[in-house]
């Protein structure tokens, strides 16, 4: 009723210049239809550590769909290890996930010598752990300062760097190499400990520690920091299991699964007390904030391995050309990244019949097409950069 | 821990009494794995009940395997070996023997989940006939199986009923084969052959004729 008076109300012109306006806010709308949009990431970016690329189309800010690419840097380690002999295979698994390569070689190794049926003196043991532990705190070093970097602040990534080098020079001096140390065998490890490298790595792991706490109160407090990851990129916990996803990233969803704690297998963890991390939030930050504690636990472990180290042997009993019995194994372990598995096929031969590899990035990033979806923009670095992936363990 | 062995035997019963004639085989190590090897039928059944009815809520992996042995051998025979009749690859046996469970097919696929909270994990089995390597996919039930089918269509030339969008994982769409079967030949060594055990390849530097060095 009170409309009709105001529309007979408007003279000619108010009304012709009202029909003006929303032809030409009706125009302005049609200019600025939001299309979808594609948006390339990578194959290089920094936050994809390696070559992954992914393909996200966009509406306006926010993600419709992702498609991850990858293959930039498959190596064929599967069909490589099966013309290798096993000792030639563990030259080939430490460059699947560089950043910690020693603990490539252990779940490997253990499959191995399950088959084998033999076990590695306790002695080599305990080295393997220490070792383990170290390739942890190396690789998780780099993200601790990189997820920092991610976000903006760059003093966290040179911190990591400048530790990091305290750690690779312990695992360089007992093993022969920073990167790939090949250090070990079946039945044990090559070498035993260098002189003066117990003492030396008690102070390594005190530093360690120290650059925790460094992180802690340079990143995990700082305000733009929780405002970038708290509440980004929540996974549920039904959800990453059935994804299979790993380590930090299902223990920060409030899952309380470590392989080093409930399926121990070759390693020496559970002689120590130490404690497994979770988190209930399951987004960015709770996975970083676990990774964290992590680290800190590693050096925990490292240091009550070093009060009670046995001595005895470093190799089991080994012929010297390894002939691996028929059968088939399955042993995964607790690694950086998540937990990683090899699946061997033997028939009896010098090489490997068949090697399956499961990689914890492959799993772990297998999520991102459900993950990313409706996040903006801006989150998916912060998202890739919490799940952590490198991308030899994802490629192979 | 013989609790352990029980829930293993326990397991396989449980299956058995759901499946039916669907569980083709089993095999227990005790206290330390277990596997399982179902019909081509049941394989999503069985993925359904590891699932909901017995509590292995996680995807650890799903791939391939290749029963029958490659005629090429490690591919490391030298042209000498190759001349004397030394070589590896003559003496091949490319009979088909299956692994634990068995099996009657060259190809099977097989999977792993684990019960994270009794750590029990257990490999599944699924042969598949050479004249129809397909099976229904796993994605409805575990979604993490995605990427791996995507990986074993590409590798072994499995396909997976009702699996949202096969296409290539790792290599390029056009690329021709299926590279982890086992006659599929490992190209890089065709390409430049191993030079066996004494390495006879000329160093740089190195004079060509051995009286090279007795004439200084």
């Amino acid at each position: 009723m009170e409309r009709a008076v105001s529309d007979a109300a408007l003279s000619n012109r108010e009304q012709l210049s009202y029909i003006a306006a929303q032809a030409a806010d009706a125009r302005v709308n049609v200019e600025l239809e939001t299309e979808g949009m594609t948006l390339n990431i990578g194959p290089q970016h920094p936050a994809t550590h390696g070559t992954l690329r992914i393909i996200a189309k966009l509406d306006g800010e926010q993600v419709v769909a992702v498609d991850p690419v990858m293959g930039y840097m498959h190596r064929g380690y599967e069909k490589l290890a099966e013309v290798r002999t096993y000792p030639q295979v563990t030259t080939l698994i430490n460059r699947i996930d560089w950043v910690g390569s020693f603990a490539n070689e252990v779940p490997f190794i253990l499959t191995a010598e399950r088959l084998m049926e033999v076990e590695a003196p306790p002695r080599a043991q305990w080295i393997r752990t220490i070792l383990f532990e170290m390739s942890r705190i190396a690789n998780i070093t780099l993200f601790l300062g990189d997820m920092g970097l991610q976000v903006g602040a760059v003093t966290p990534a040179f911190f990591a760097f400048r530790d990091r080098e305290h750690v690779l020079n312990l695992i360089e001096s007992a093993t022969g190499g920073r990167f790939h140390p090949n250090f070990d065998r079946i039945g044990g490890i090559k070498d035993d400990l260098p002189a003066g490298w117990i003492t030396e790595t008690r102070r390594v792991m005190k530093k360690m520690r120290k650059y925790c706490d460094e992180i802690e109160i340079l990143v995990e407090g700082n305000e733009i920091f929780q405002a970038r990851t708290r509440g980004i990129g929540v996974i549920p916990a039904n959800i990453g299991l059935s994804y299979g996803l790993s380590g930090a990233n299902i223990r920060g969803s409030g899952v309380d699964w470590d392989v080093r704690r409930d399926n121990p297998c070759g390693m020496v963890h559970n002689e120590t007390d130490w404690k497994v991390w979770t988190h209930p939030d399951g987004d960015s930050f709770a996975r970083f904030w676990v990774r964290l504690q992590e680290t800190r636990e590693s050096t925990r472990i490292i240091d009550q391995l070093l009060d009670n180290i046995p001595s005895g042997p470093i190799m089991a009993k080994v012929p010297r050309i390894i002939k691996v019995p028929a059968g088939e194994a399955y042993v995964e372990t607790e690694n950086p990244l998540g937990v990683m598995g090899y699946y061997v096929i033997s028939k009896g031969e010098l090489v490997p019949y068949r090697v399956k590899i499961r990689s914890a990035s492959f799993n772990n990033i297998s999520i991102t097409p459900w993950l990313l979806k409706g996040v903006y923009v801006p989150d998916i670095i912060t998202i890739l950069a919490s799940l952590y992936f490198i991308l030899g363990d994802i490629d192979r | 821990m013989p609790d352990t062995d029980l829930a293993r035997n326990e397991l396989v019963a449980r299956f058995a009494a759901h499946l039916g004639d669907g569980l083709l085989e089993s095999h227990v190590e005790p206290d330390v794995d277990v596997w399982l090897r179902v019909s081509r039928e049941s394989w999503r059944e069985a993925a359904e009940f590891a699932k909901n009815g017995l509590g292995f809520a996680y995807f650890s992996f799903l791939s391939g395997i290749d029963w029958m042995p490659s005629p090429f051998g490690r591919e490391m025979d030298s042209q000498i070996d190759i001349a004397l009749g030394n070589d590896e690859a003559s003496k091949i046996d490319q009979t088909i023997v299956q692994g634990i469970a068995g099996g009657e097919t060259r190809f099977q696929a097989f999977a792993r989940v684990n019960d994270i909270v009794n750590g029990l994990g257990i490999t599944l089995k699924v042969d598949l006939p050479d004249d129809d390597l397909s099976v229904d996919s796993w994605v409805p039930v575990y979604p993490g199986a995605n990427w791996h089918e995507r990986e074993a269509w590409e590798m072994y030339g499995f396909s997976f009923n009702d699996h949202p969008g096969l296409r290539a994982l790792y290599l390029p769409s056009d690329f021709e084969g299926h590279p982890l079967r086992k006659d599929y030949p490992l190209l890089a060594r065709r390409m430049k052959p191993w030079p066996g055990i004494v390495d006879v390849e000329q160093m740089p530097g190195e004079d060509d004729n051995e009286d090279g060095a007795s004439s200084e």
